[in-house]
């Protein structure tokens, strides 16, 4: 089983986590990653910063991979997660799953990809032009999570 | 005790962290809220709405009437918004 939960400042290369992935010696791999939304989307946004509590960032989504495993014959969960000051298109957030199966493969992603989203205590200020602002939480993120009950 | 603070939360009481003597009184969380809302003018705007933020108690989500203890470490924060 490969595994890992990541909680750092520094980016992420896509490709050698694919490789990673790769080498849990299976059939599918499905990676999603989060970017921080360019100007064209929110042309006033300057940067975003995150900000975590470590130790229960990592308690969480530990959780989450573990019922993703209960659910899906996952043979390799990758979960990072970046935190500090990012720049529009700087990447966010990494979660790969690898399985025999493709069906468990998306599914296990998106699972957890939902319940990071509402459980792993992470927190992003918004920069823009005219000042900085908390992210509200959104309830569509809650909502998300009904499809996995 | 060790009080935490994240997002918003700490920019009100101006402090990521604080250590309290717990008060013989206080045995939940929303009484623990309560009580330190008297610790200033930023703890007060903090915990004012206790409906609009999430509570660990020892780094697991707890609610309003879990109970706490004097080693306990607990923290105060805003809906997440990783991802």
């Amino acid at each position: 089983m490969v595994e890992a939960v990541l909680i750092t400042d520094a980016d992420f290369d896509i490709a050698s986590e694919y490789e990673t992935l790769k080498q849990a010696g299976v059939g599918a791999v499905v990676i999603f990653s989060g970017v921080v939304r360019d100007n064209a989307d929110n042309p006033r946004l300057v940067a975003m910063t995150l900000e975590h509590y470590p130790g229960m960032t990592e308690m969480e989504i530990s959780a989450i991979i573990e019922e993703a495993k209960r659910r899906w014959p996952v043979s390799g969960v990758r979960v990072i997660h970046r935190v500090g000051r990012l720049l529009p298109e700087e990447n966010i957030v990494f979660v790969g799953s690898a399985s025999a199966h493709r069906q468990a493969a998306f599914e296990s992603a998106a699972f957890i990809m939902d319940y990071l989203k509402t459980k792993a205590p992470f927190w992003k200020k918004e920069e823009t032009e005219e000042g900085a602002n908390w992210v509200d939480a959104r309830e569509t993120d809650e909502d998300a999570l009904k499809r996995w009950e | 005790m060790r009080i935490l603070y994240f997002a918003w939360m700490r920019e009100h009481t101006g402090c990521s962290s604080e250590e309290i003597q717990l008060p013989e009184e206080v045995e939940t969380i929303a009484e623990l809220a309560e009580y330190l809302r008297g610790r200033s003018a930023g703890h007060e705007a903090a915990l004012r709405n206790m409906k609009t933020v999430r509570v660990a108690v020892n780094r697991r989500y707890a609610q309003l009437d879990s109970t706490v203890s004097a080693g306990d470490e607990i923290a105060f924060f805003p809906p997440v918004t990783g991802g």
